[in-house]
Formats: structure tokens, sequence, C-alpha cells
């Protein structure tokens, strides 16, 4: 007798429970009308109204791309609205679900395989000059062989080293290590109470250039190659260096730290490792004096990993012409220059980061880094198995196996390529 | 039933419709319709390009697959729905009986005469539900860091506090390991069950799904708390003196007059905490994002995570649809426990009569 009535209770009361999901079924407004082709705009003059979605840092980034966006407008006569997303993945997703999604985005080149796969992107990649660019943003922008994008700005990871914490160890400038040997000896010198030698981020994002200089990486063309034997070699050095006392993740510092440049600013870590990103993050700390040099090489020579984002033309634009047009006016040297200097990016193209080199010399290990790192991982449908793996890895203690925990992510990316 | 057919009161049936068109076309339009839209999603393999309704390669119609999968294909996707199932379990478990006790605790206190300033407490118990879920995880990520208040207070007493959120031991794990039952390498812990050891299965909460325990039981008990008061307040003082009359004290007349003539309300809080309990999202998005080790994902967020990251949306919306079953099954349970054994329907809502030997009529 009850057993209807309680029925519709509880579905009546369970139902927000699926809110998540009827936002992404009706997502971007036009969920039930989409799916045509979208008619083919060839015309880049004049006239023309784009929207650009971006994931800004801030209101900086935002200025710089209205400033730059406005002034191609101005002089191909064409509008352009550029959107600053809260939440640049959903908010994409929102617009991919309906017949209307911007034309021009930030992609992360971590999203390439899962964007192009679903058939997101207009690859636009034959349009450009390849040799322009960075080799390694090339490959972080394919997929299948195909080029999809330009690619915006590069990231690479360099050694920071506290220069006060440094020579109160009593080490000079001839000491920067230059190999894992010399890192672990500097590291040992600069292990002191609080402090720690070396303090990294808990993620194969930085761990990973260990890997790299081992000779591994996690990818390999359109492969995943977690058991290489390089990234064996990589991790196991990470848990020699945990073993002796002078690497911490930034998690495990006292107080603990959101990434490694908070651990640098606060002090308890004298070295990490991150991107020229920290010269942002460093404005916290402006008490904290700090030098970047280029990672030791390990067994297989000087290894660093790659972070970038490209501009992302949409399939379904009907202005792919001119957004072509403009994302070309946004990668010459001239612009990405302006943008390194508004807010602190490096140049994509081999031009911009000679030039970006010659202006700030302090950041030169990063543009070094440039030519032997390797780009992120960009297969499709991979969330899962990339954070199962970054969590092992955060919690990986020198008594952990690191072949294991390597076999463990190959087949969990083996399992989803095939599943999907 | 036949009466209301009769022509002389006709056209109310087409009024009552009328009346109550507007709220069945807003219901029916933003949330029957969508989820049964979402429910069509749940059975395609749609990756978020266009619409999912236009057949095509983007949204291809895959039957039951995205059900069946999460349960026998062996995969990250099975381990990583049954180890948030089995985390929002022991959370559900954890969170459910303590919330209702607390916030029954809070509202006799509140209630109580002997009580001065009570519009001061009610306020301060409630104000935690007030303030947002965000605004809250993200103070709590500072109280529970590694150097934060917690820690520093731990230390006052010699104890080297935990890191909270990196902490991805099973309280359950830890118990059992110290009772000398340590299943991580003995062979009957080691037997999969749905792509997760026994051993996992038996981790109960981390340290780190703790804390978002703390937090949930501490937000939500304030708002069941002034449920509890409006329903004690609702209790004739004439029961309650009757049962002092009877000699009934303290917790006897708590648990035998006071608690049966607020069942209702008590049925209602455990149905509401039950079904925020399943779904919680906010908290697991700010503080955890499912780490330390996968230890504080909850099924929403795993959903969330597999349609917006992955642009598997169909395969996320079956995890939504899951949770919505076991939200149904645990409330039909829940109710088929509380149910009146021996009181007829008519008579439910008098349950407290007999023993304090009053006449019918004086209870509402």
């Amino acid at each position: 007798m009850t057993a209807p009535r309680t029925v519709r209770r509880a579905v009546t009361m369970s139902v927000a429970s699926l809110g998540v999901f009827t936002l992404a079924a009706c997502g971007g407004g036009g969920g039930f009308t989409s799916g045509s082709a979208p008619s083919q705009n060839t015309k880049t003059a004049g006239g023309v109204k784009l929207t650009m979605m971006i994931g800004s840092s801030g209101p900086a980034e935002t200025k710089a791309v209205q400033d730059a966006t406005a002034a191609w407008g101005k002089s191909s006569g064409n509008t352009v609205n550029v959107v600053a997303a809260s939440n640049l993945d959903q908010q994409l997703g929102q617009g991919f679900a309906g017949a209307n999604p911007p034309d021009v985005f930030y992609v992360d080149a971590s999203k390439i395989g899962t964007y192009a796969k679903a058939g997101y992107l207009f690859p636009y990649g034959d349009q450009l000059d390849k040799s322009t660019f960075e080799d390694s943003l090339v490959q972080a922008f394919s997929y299948q062989g195909k080029f999809y994008c330009a690619p915006k700005d590069s990231s690479t990871l360099a050694l920071q080293i506290n220069t006060d914490l440094w020579k109160a160890a009593g080490l000079t400038d001839k000491d920067y290590p230059t190999t894992w040997a010399q890192l672990e000896t500097v590291a040992k010198k600069l292990t002191k109470g609080n402090v720690t030698g070396l303090v990294i981020g808990n993620d194969h994002n930085r761990g990973g250039a260990f890997m790299v200089q081992a000779g591994g990486w996690l990818q390999s063309g359109g492969k995943i190659t977690a058991t290489d034997p390089g990234n064996v070699k990589g991790l196991q050095e990470v848990q020699k260096l945990m073993q002796a006392g002078v690497l911490k993740y930034n998690t495990q510092t006292k107080p603990s730290t959101g990434w490694g440049g908070e651990a640098l600013g606060k002090k308890v870590a004298a070295m990490t490792i991150e991107g020229n990103w920290i010269a942002g993050g460093m404005k916290d700390f402006p008490g904290v004096k700090y030098k970047t040099v280029e990672l030791p090489a390990g067994p297989a020579g000087k290894g660093s990993l790659m972070f970038s984002n490209c501009w992302g033309i949409a399939a379904k634009s009907k202005n792919q012409a001119a957004a072509v047009a403009l994302v070309k006016q946004l990668i010459t040297p001239d612009q990405q220059m302006k943008f390194a200097a508004d807010f602190g990016v490096m140049p994509s193209t081999k031009q911009g980061l000679t030039q970006f080199e010659q202006k700030y010399p302090d950041q030169a290990a990063f543009v070094k880094a440039a030519a032997y790192a390797k780009p992120p991982i960009n297969l499709p449908g991979l969330t899962q198995a990339t954070t199962s793996f970054d969590s092992a890895i955060g919690a990986m203690t020198p008594q952990t196996d690191a072949t294991k925990l390597l076999q463990a992510f190959q087949k969990n990316a083996d399992a989803a390529a095939s599943g999907n | 039933m036949f009466k209301r057919r009769s022509s002389l009161r006709g056209p109310e049936g087409l009024y009552g419709w009328l009346f109550t068109a507007p709220m069945i076309i807003i219901l029916g339009l933003f949330l029957f319709a969508p989820i049964l839209m979402a429910l069509y999603v749940s059975f395609t393999n749609w990756n978020g390009n266009g619409s999912p309704f236009v057949a095509g390669p983007n949204a291809q119609f895959v039957g039951t697959k995205n059900y069946t999968d999460l349960f026998t294909r062996d995969g990250l996707t099975r381990t990583a729905f049954m180890q948030s199932i089995s985390n929002i379990f022991y959370y559900v478990l954890l969170v459910v009986p303590i919330q209702t006790v607390i916030a029954l605790l809070l509202a006799l206190l509140v209630n109580s005469r002997a009580l001065k300033a009570k519009g001061f407490f009610r306020t301060a118990f409630y104000f935690p539900s007030v303030t947002s879920a965000v605004a809250i995880s993200t103070v709590f990520l500072f109280i529970f860091g590694n150097s934060g208040a917690v820690n520093a207070f731990l230390g006052w007493f010699g104890i080297n506090g935990p890191q909270w959120f990196n902490d991805g031991r099973g309280l359950l794990n830890m118990l059992l390991s110290a009772i000398g039952l340590d299943g991580s390498k003995a062979g009957w812990g080691q037997h999969e069950v749905l792509g997760q050891t026994v051993w996992q299965w038996l981790s109960g909460p981390s340290v780190a799904m703790t804390v978002v325990i703390i937090l949930v039981i501490w937000t939500t008990s304030g708002t069941f708390m002034l449920m509890f008061l409006a329903a004690l307040q609702d209790v004739p003082p004439e029961v309650d003196e009757a049962a002092a009359l009877d000699g009934a004290t303290g917790l006897r007349k708590l648990l035998t007059v006071t608690l049966p003539m607020i069942k209702p309300t008590l049925f209602m809080v455990l149905t509401l905490g039950l079904i925020g309990s399943w779904q919680v999202f906010d908290q697991i998005y700010v503080m955890g994002k499912g780490n330390p080790n996968g230890t504080t994902l909850s099924p929403a967020f795993l959903s969330y995570q597999t349609g917006f990251a992955d642009l598997r949306y169909g395969v996320g919306a079956a995890m939504s649809f899951i949770l919505f079953l076991i939200i149904i099954v645990c409330t039909m349970l829940q109710r088929f426990l509380l149910r009146d054994k021996d009181v007829r329907r008519s008579r439910r809502r008098q349950p407290a009569v007999a023993l304090a030997d009053q006449p019918a009529g004086v209870t509402k």
C-alpha cells in the first residue's frame, strides 16, 4: 500500500541528483536544433563577428587579449568579442553541445586528443608554417598525425634556487647542478631544519621531468609508453632523493604548500621545479630572491616538460577563415612579445623565443628547455587513468615499486584507449 | 468517483487543471523533460558535439552498455565508480546518523526552558547552514592544513596531526590492522569484487574524507535542528505534563514520549539527510576532487568529471541514474524500517496516547 507513495516521494526528492546531466543535455541553448553543417564563410575582410573564449589567468591577460583582438578587428573591419570563462572546460562543453560554439578558444595541450576525437576542432595546422614553432609544440597539438591548432604560448620546467639559502649553505655559482649526482649533493647541503633541498609538485607533470632525463616519457607518438625503462629510472631517482630526505612533495612540507612556487616563497624549499609562471607567483613573496637554471641532466641527457595552450578554432564555426586570419595575427613574434610583456607568457614561435631570451635573460633557462622538453600526454579519454596515476605518484614512498606503478598506468591507459 | 463527474461540478476539474497548469508546465519543462533527456543520454555514447538527439557518429544509441559496463567491464571506470560508491557508503553511514542525533540534541537544548539567550544559540547553530558550502570548504582547507589550527591544537597535547587532505588511509583499515586483521597482504583481503579488493571495500572513510564528513555534519545539523525545533514546539505541553505525572523523566520521556511525537519530522530529516548525503558534490569539488588516491571521490563528482573532462557524457549520466536508483532504494528501505508497526494508518499521529493515558482528542 505504501510502496507507490514511497517511490513517488523518493523520485521527486532525488530528482536533483540528475541536475548535473540535465545541464549538460541542454547546455548551450541550441541542444535541439544543431547538427547541420556550418555554411562556410570564406570572407576574411569586414563585417565578421567572432566570439573568443579564453581561460584567463587574470585581468591583465584578459585585457591584453582584448586589446590584441580589437586591434586586429580595427585593421580588418571585423569585431571580436572576448569572453573570459570561469570554467573553460565546462563552458566550452556547453558551447559545443549547441550549434554556436565560440569561434576561437584556448585549448590545453592535454585536451587535444579528447577534443579532436569528438570533432570539436577545425584542423587548420596545414595553413600554418610548422617550422616556425618548436617541434615539441607541433607534437603537442597533433593528434593522429594532424596538426590541429597554432600554439599560443609555451612553458617549460626549470630549476629555481633560493639564492640566499644557496649562499648560506656555502654554495657558489659554480655549484649549479648539471647532473643527478650534483643535484643530490646540493640538495643534501641545502636540507636543514624546516628547509627541504628540493620540493616538487606531487604529480607526473613535475616528477615526469626525471623520466625524460632518464630517456623515457609517458607518451611517444600516438602511444602511451609508461613501461619504458627510462620512466622507471626517473621515478627511482625521485625515490632515491626522497629516501635521502632531500626531496619532498609540496604537500609534505611543513607548512604544506599548494605548489612548488609557494614552497620556495615560504622558504620551506631551497629549490623547486616549476615553469615560467613562477615569476608571477613569486610576486607574492617579494623578499625571496631566486634564480632559475636549467634542470640537471640525467643519464640520457637534458630533459624537461612542455606545457602550452593553442588557439583552437571550432569545427562548427561559420567564420573559420576570419578566425584563422585572427590567429595568424596573434602568433606573430611581435604580438607574442607584447603578451609576454603584459602577462609574462613565453612565445611559441622560434623567433619569438629568441627575442624573449634576449629581452628577459633571467628566463633563458626556460627558453633553452624548449628545445628538449617533451609535450604533455594528449591522447583522448585518459582523465581517469592520469588522475589515478597522479594519485599513485602523490602517494609514492621510497619503498613503492616504481615498475608496478607505471605498469598500472599503462594497463589503465590501454584499457581506456581500447574502450573508446 | 461518480460524483466528481456530475455535470454540476464539471468545470471544476477544468479550473483545477487551468490553475495548476503554469506549475505543471514549468516543472515539466525544466525538471521532468531534462531528466528524460538525461536518461536518453545515458543510453548513448554522446561526446558532447552537437545535440544528443540527432542520430550520428556523435551520439550513437548503445542501449544499456553504459550501465552494464559500470558493473561488468574490468577497467578504471568501474574501479573508480565502485570506489566512489564505497566512499559514499561510509560517508552516508557516518553523516546521516550523527547529524540527526546532533541536530536533535541541539534542538532539545535550544527548546529547553532552562536555556537563556535561546535566540542567540538558535542563530549560532543555524549559521553554518546559511553560509555557502564553497566558502566553508575553503575555510576548512586552512583549518585542517598541515600547519592549520587543528594540527596546532593537537600539537599542544604532543600529538603529531595527520596531513589531513593527503592521507588516503581508511579508518576501518587502520582499525582492522590495529586489531591484527591486516588484509593488505593477507590472501582474504586481496580477492577482487567488482574491481576493488575486499580490503579496499573495507577501507572505511579515509582521513581526508573524514574532514569532509566533519564539515558536512557541522553545516547540516543546524538546518535539521530547525526542523526538529519546529516539531518540538508543536508537541502539546499537556503531553509533557501527563508524562511527568506518570513519572516519566529524562531519557525515558525522550524515547517514549517526545520521539514518537516528532516521528514524522524524524522521518523527514532522515530522508533529506540520506538524499543530500548521497549526492554530495560541492565540498568534494572544492576540497578533494577525489584526492588522495580517489578516496574522496563521490559518484556525483565522478559523473561530472566523466562527462565534462572525458567527454563521456553517456557514462556520466548512467552513473547519476545508478545513484538515483540507490537513493530510491535507500529511502524505501528507511521508510520500511520506520513504518508504524502496530498502529493503523488512521491513528498513526497518536503514538503517545496509549502510554500517556490521555484521551485521544488531546493530540493533534
